[in-house]
């Protein structure tokens, strides 16, 4: 087999030729590092590429599969993961200058399932400076290009891991999720990606943003790629005492195509002012072919949708003020060279080695909960989040579904979003009501924009309701055929 | 000067008696090479996440029953942020707004009589590390074995006005939570501090004065030394017209003065919030039972059960209930022995002068109850003399031997045969022939002396009754 033709399969379909021993992990890990060195100049999705250790590890997997010892369906596949997860012995930046240098003792607790599911971490995976951001550029370590047209963003934070699933440098990769950070880059990068209920993936080795939204979900090429590595990724942790007791994590099982009396909503205020028309044509015709499967789809208002961005901003925030205070340069990361006395040292230190979107997070997030002003915003902004969960638990007395767009536009031109912060925050408003509720959210591509760029179709479940948003992207994803990007190279295949 | 009265209110951190640290797997052993009981949690590195440490529940809510507060079945931790290196993550998981107990109390026992201390509320949080400063090489270094070592902080109400007063609400926390064995609460190691919140009033008014809050107290001396010293330097303030500002002060007790850390305006801004990595704690009405079947008997049901069971002056059972180990060892050798009278002679005497000598805790006695029953069965069966049973009591504190082999061992049993005790008192008259006169004389006194000659002739193993009736039958 061709290599690059070993990089056109989705995981599961790879997972399966070397089960079949048709190819082998070697194989598919020489594939991948293969289309990552032709690649990754003009999509720059790696922050780090462990070429060696993937080479010595897929040569381990093989033998445990040959040993019949691994028989699951990612046995032997490459992965990626984004940056911000702890990965032992390997550089984990969270494309920051302040943990430039930072080698975990430990693995983060969902990359560590892959891993003994027989998954070959090939990576990790560029991303905004600690998942502060919508495209990927504020990255310390410079922006990914989108490989549908590198001149614009992938979209983020998780761009790198959705950059190279659609570059095809690896079948599928990891991602988090606080706002929109797998959601809004899959629609982007015309991939599909999928933020669980908040609990289901353990959190322990997830360098945390806005703890109380974080969850990490997997990036992949289509749906079924989604439920197979969600399902291998979910567990209860003990390490994590967030994480959920669930029993209903066979997320495969949601795999029908069959949207049959199934309810779909759609909130017209998703559909309202600052929505791309190209993007809202796309969304609505992905919807009538639902109908057309069997779907009742019905408009409604959700309401409170113009108070989720900032009740969102205030409380990831907040808590991202107090995560990130552990980077101050005592212990491991960036130390500033030159600094007179303890408090010079942090100040220097936390200075130069946070992004100007980090530091104006934690401005944000300290000033909210000042004395005097917590009751006023961040108080506020739990109450605004209990109410848009009750307005979603409202909603999902009716609908089994909840559709939408993913973002209001298309990936941006590079360059064009940091200018204006507040725009790019914007830009988050159909995604981080999600994350707020704790709700699941399915991303997937719906169709090309005239410029030739992915738009995203975004589908939110009830909670634990992951089966029936699988079912509805899976029944609509068998009606079309899946695009490669232009950079996957899908005009040199024959 | 006009009359003021002194108001003072306590918070008194506790180190928990836990094997492992609050939200981490991690030894709490003490004395460790630096940095070794340590892990991604209680270091903060990037990515870990606290689980909290049911342990460290069941001792708080075990306190808060034993100080009659409410227990809190909603309780939740929030993050006091703050920068300092021994503070890994530069916040500390604390609990502000639901702390664990609250609304309780204790007695205490005044000059005037019982008195209750009213406590505001126990919260649960972690430990901070340790910093070292190396004066030659100016650098600091961080130890992170403290780090997440689990504290319950009671905060008491503004109950107390003297320093006496204090050291009794001391004295029923530390003997309450030793009796629980949620902590060996030891002030000078430090599982033990508190610090003393003081203000001064005229004798009649009803509102607060400005508070101080003073830090760095580790003995019951130096706590009563800063009361004093703290009420004087804010009467004098008040005698001049100025103002007691709210400030931090910290004691020193070399100096045995207090200076001003920080004042209320530089005060920091904690900004806590409720902490997102944790889930809030229920605990339920069935477990809070199963905490309170569980609670041992405290020292008050104590004292009551010594003089009732045991027959003992109240003034002993005082003594050796001060201490959960004492009565421990006294209830086991009672036990033992069926002699609780003895036992107790032994505890409040020997056991105590061999205490001081040592400059000993009664925590760190170690000898085992079964020996000292066997010292006071062999000194009631006569096979030692008393002298002999206080020289052997000494190989038990310090060694925990075993009284009758060591008696063998060492050849103390008590001279029974008449015939070596006769040769002997002959001997000991044959070479003190003044004594001999002075007491044939009348000197009565001699008699004494030639007892102990004969008893030092012996190592001391006869009886000394017997050797006197011997001594009397010659000399007559």
């Amino acid at each position: 087999m061709e290599k690059r033709d070993i990089m056109g399969l989705t995981a599961v379909e790879l997972g399966r030729k070397i089960k079949a021993g048709e190819l082998t992990a070697t194989q598919a890990v020489e594939a991948s590092l293969e289309a990552i060195s032709a690649r990754e100049e003009a999509v720059k999705s790696f922050l780090a590429v462990d070429a060696a250790g993937a080479l010595k590890r897929a040569g381990e997997v093989q033998a445990r599969i040959d040993a019949g010892e691994l028989t699951g369906p990612l046995a032997g596949v490459p992965m990626a993961v984004k940056d911000n997860m702890c990965t032992r012995g390997l550089l984990t930046t969270c494309a920051s200058k302040i943990l430039y240098n930072y080698i975990p003792t430990y693995t983060a607790e969902a990359v560590k399932r892959l891993e003994e599911a027989g998954a070959v971490l090939i990576g990790k995976t560029n991303m905004d400076e600690f998942a502060m951001g919508s495209t990927t550029e504020t990255s310390a370590f410079g922006a990914t290009k989108n490989p549908w047209n590198t001149g614009h963003v992938p979209g983020g934070s998780s761009g790198g891991s959705c950059a190279a699933v659609a570059a095809e440098e690896v079948p599928f990769a990891l991602g988090s999720d606080t706002g929109g950070s797998i959601r809004q880059p899959s629609a982007f990068c015309g991939v599909t990606g999928i933020k669980p209920t908040y609990g289901t993936v353990s959190r322990y080795g997830l360098i945390a943003y806005g703890s109380s939204l974080d969850q990490i979900g997997p990036v992949a090429r289509d749906v079924t790629d989604c439920a197979v590595i969600l399902e291998t990724i979910a567990c209860h942790d003990e390490k994590d005492s967030t994480s959920l007791k669930r029993e209903d994590t066979r997320f495969s099982r949601g795999l029908v195509d069959d949207v049959q009396g199934m309810r779909i909503g759609i909130p017209r205020d998703y559909l309202g002012e600052g929505l791309d028309p190209e993007v809202r044509a796309a969304v609505l015709s992905a919807a009538g072919v639902l109908k057309d499967k069997g779907a009742v789809l019905e408009e409604f208002d959700l309401g409170l949708t113009q108070y989720a961005i900032p009740a969102y901003y205030v409380a990831a925030c907040a808590e991202a003020s107090s995560n990130l205070a552990r980077f101050d340069g005592v212990k491991y990361g960036y130390r500033a060279p030159e600094y007179e006395g303890l408090h010079h040292m942090y100040k220097k230190s936390r200075s130069q080695g946070f992004g100007a979107e980090v530091k104006r997070r934690i401005m944000l997030g300290s000033f909210v909960l000042s004395s005097g002003y917590y009751d006023a915003y961040y108080l506020k902004a739990l109450r605004v989040k209990a109410l848009i969960k009750q307005a979603f638990d409202k909603a999902f007395e009716r609908f089994d579904v909840i559709l939408g767009p993913a973002a209001p536009t298309t990936a941006p031109r590079l360059g064009e979003s940091l200018a204006n912060p507040l725009q790019m925050y914007l830009g988050d408003i159909y995604t981080v009501s999600v994350n707020l509720a704790g709700l699941p959210g399915i991303s997937l591509p719906c169709g090309l924009s005239s410029q030739g760029l992915p738009i995203g179709l975004q589908m939110i479940g009830d909670c634990f309701r992951e089966q029936t948003i699988i079912r509805a992207a899976y029944s609509f994803e068998q009606t079309r055929q899946y695009l490669h990007s232009p950079l996957a190279g899908e005009e040199e295949r024959s | 000067m006009k009359n003021y009265e002194t108001v003072i209110g306590l918070e008194v951190h506790v180190e928990l008696a836990t094997k492992t640290k609050i939200f981490c797997g991690c030894s709490t052993a003490f004395g460790a090479a630096p940095n070794t009981h340590t892990c991604p949690v209680c270091t903060g590195q990037p990515g870990a996440l606290p689980v909290l440490n049911r342990q460290v529940v069941e001792y708080a809510v075990a306190v808060g029953l034993a100080t009659n507060c409410e227990i809190t079945r909603y309780s939740k931790f929030d993050r006091k942020n703050y920068f300092y290196p021994d503070n890994p993550q530069n916040y500390q998981i604390s609990q502000l707004y639901l702390p664990i107990c609250r609304n309780g109390y204790v007695e205490i026992e005044t000059p005037e009589g019982a008195k209750r201390v009213r406590i505001h509320e126990i919260h649960m949080e972690e430990d901070a590390g340790k910093l070292i400063h190396d004066e030659w090489e100016d650098v600091s270094l961080v130890d992170y074995n403290r780090s997440g070592v689990p504290l319950i902080e009671i905060v008491s109400e503004p109950d107390m006005r003297t320093a006496q007063e204090v050291i009794a609400y001391l004295e029923t926390l530390r003997q309450t939570i030793q009796y629980l064995g949620a902590s060996d609460c030891k002030l000078n190691e430090g599982s033990m501090r508190a610090d003393v919140n003081l203000s001064v009033r005229e004798v009649g008014s009803t509102a607060f004065g400005t508070r101080t809050e003073m830090k760095n107290l580790n003995s019951f001396k130096a706590i009563s030394h800063a009361i004093e010293g703290e009420r004087a330097r804010q009467i004098e303030l008040l005698e001049l017209g100025r103002r007691v500002v709210q400030e931090t002060r910290r004691w020193d007790d070399n100096k045995e003065t207090s200076h001003a850390m920080r004042s209320k305006e530089d005060a920091q801004d904690y900004r806590y919030f409720p902490e997102p990595d944790l889930a809030p704690l229920v605990v339920s009405q069935a477990w809070i039972q199963q905490i309170r079947s569980r609670q041992p008997e405290l020292r008050p049901q104590k004292l009551l059960r010594y003089k009732r069971e045991y027959d003992i002056p109240e003034y002993d059972a005082r003594i050796l209930t001060e201490s959960k180990h004492m009565a421990d060892l006294f209830e086991a050798a009672a036990g033992i022995s069926g002699k609780p009278k003895k036992v107790s002679n032994w505890l409040m005497v020997e056991t105590m002068r061999l205490l001081k000598e040592r400059e000993m805790d009664p925590e760190e006695i170690s000898f085992s109850p079964g020996h000292l029953a066997e010292l006071i069965d062999l000194a009631d069966a006569g096979i030692i003399s008393g002298p002999v049973a206080k020289e052997v009591f000494e190989a038990v504190f310090d060694r925990d031997v075993s009284p009758a082999a060591y008696v063998e061992e060492q050849g103390l049993r008590t001279v029974n045969d008449e015939g070596a005790l006769r040769a002997c008192v002959e001997q000991v008259l044959e070479e003190n022939p003044q004594s001999v006169a002075d007491y044939r004389g009348g000197k009565a006194k001699a008699l004494g002396f030639l007892v102990g000659q004969t008893m030092k002739a012996l190592k001391g193993k006869a009886d000394p009754g017997l050797v006197n009736r011997l001594l009397k039958e010659f000399l007559s």
